[in-house]
């Protein structure tokens, strides 16, 4: 079962630099709500943005990961 | 029905529909709260939708996904274009992004309206059958 610690670490990875907070919305371990502070996501589109994140766990998303809910931002600030 | 065939009636109904609304449910009867949160998103602005229900058969969110390559369920398309998920347009909605796109008018208390929104009568959700049966 993933823990909100372990999405954190993948995405941190994924996306070297990023600040990352994951909570875990239920404490079931399949709820996840995922906030993230890249300059990555600099010039694109909040679906190109999410996109980034969701491709970090796949097909997860959806299987083990049952909702994964997603705030992106840039250090300069909202898109 | 071939899987192929479910994929056409997912373009199609992507073509056809300006607002279209992949969901969890029906909008009268959502069966997850991120599809319940979408759809009181485009109640609240009051627009006409359509919105079809992946639950009947597990292939249409395959399919759906394999198309649009978006993990999750609810999936707004307007215009052909895929606008985002619960998330994406729940911020967009807040922040009036989502009235401009859909030429509707931003409620003033846009927070409290959602969370009290049904499906309006006569100006709502387009109940697209459910030809997959």
């Amino acid at each position: 079962m993933p823990t909100s610690d372990e999405l954190k670490q993948r995405i941190e990875t994924a996306l070297p630099g990023a600040a990352v907070s994951v909570e875990d919305t239920t404490g079931g371990g399949d709820h996840f709500r995922a906030e993230v502070v890249s300059d990555r996501f600099d010039g694109l589109s909040r679906i190109q943005q999410h996109k980034l994140v969701y491709d970090v766990f796949g097909a997860e998303v959806g299987g083990p990961i049952h909702a994964l809910s997603i705030k992106t931002s840039t250090p300069g600030g909202t898109p | 029905m071939t899987n192929t065939e479910i994929r056409e009636f997912i373009e199609n109904a992507i073509a056809e529909n300006p607002v279209m609304l992949f969901m969890k449910g029906s909008p009268e009867q959502p069966a997850c709260g991120f599809s319940a949160r979408t759809a009181a998103c485009l109640n609240a602005l009051g627009v006409r939708y359509a919105a079809l229900d992946i639950l009947p058969d597990p292939r249409i969110r395959e399919e759906l996904s394999g198309l649009s390559d978006w993990p999750t369920i609810p999936q707004l398309f307007v215009k052909g274009e895929l606008v985002g998920g619960a998330d994406i347009v729940t911020e967009m909605y807040e922040s009036g992004e989502l009235a401009e796109l859909l030429e509707a008018e931003q409620p003033e208390d846009a927070e409290e309206v959602a969370a009290q929104s049904e499906a309006p009568v006569g100006n709502g959700p387009l109940p697209l059958e459910n030809r997959l049966d």
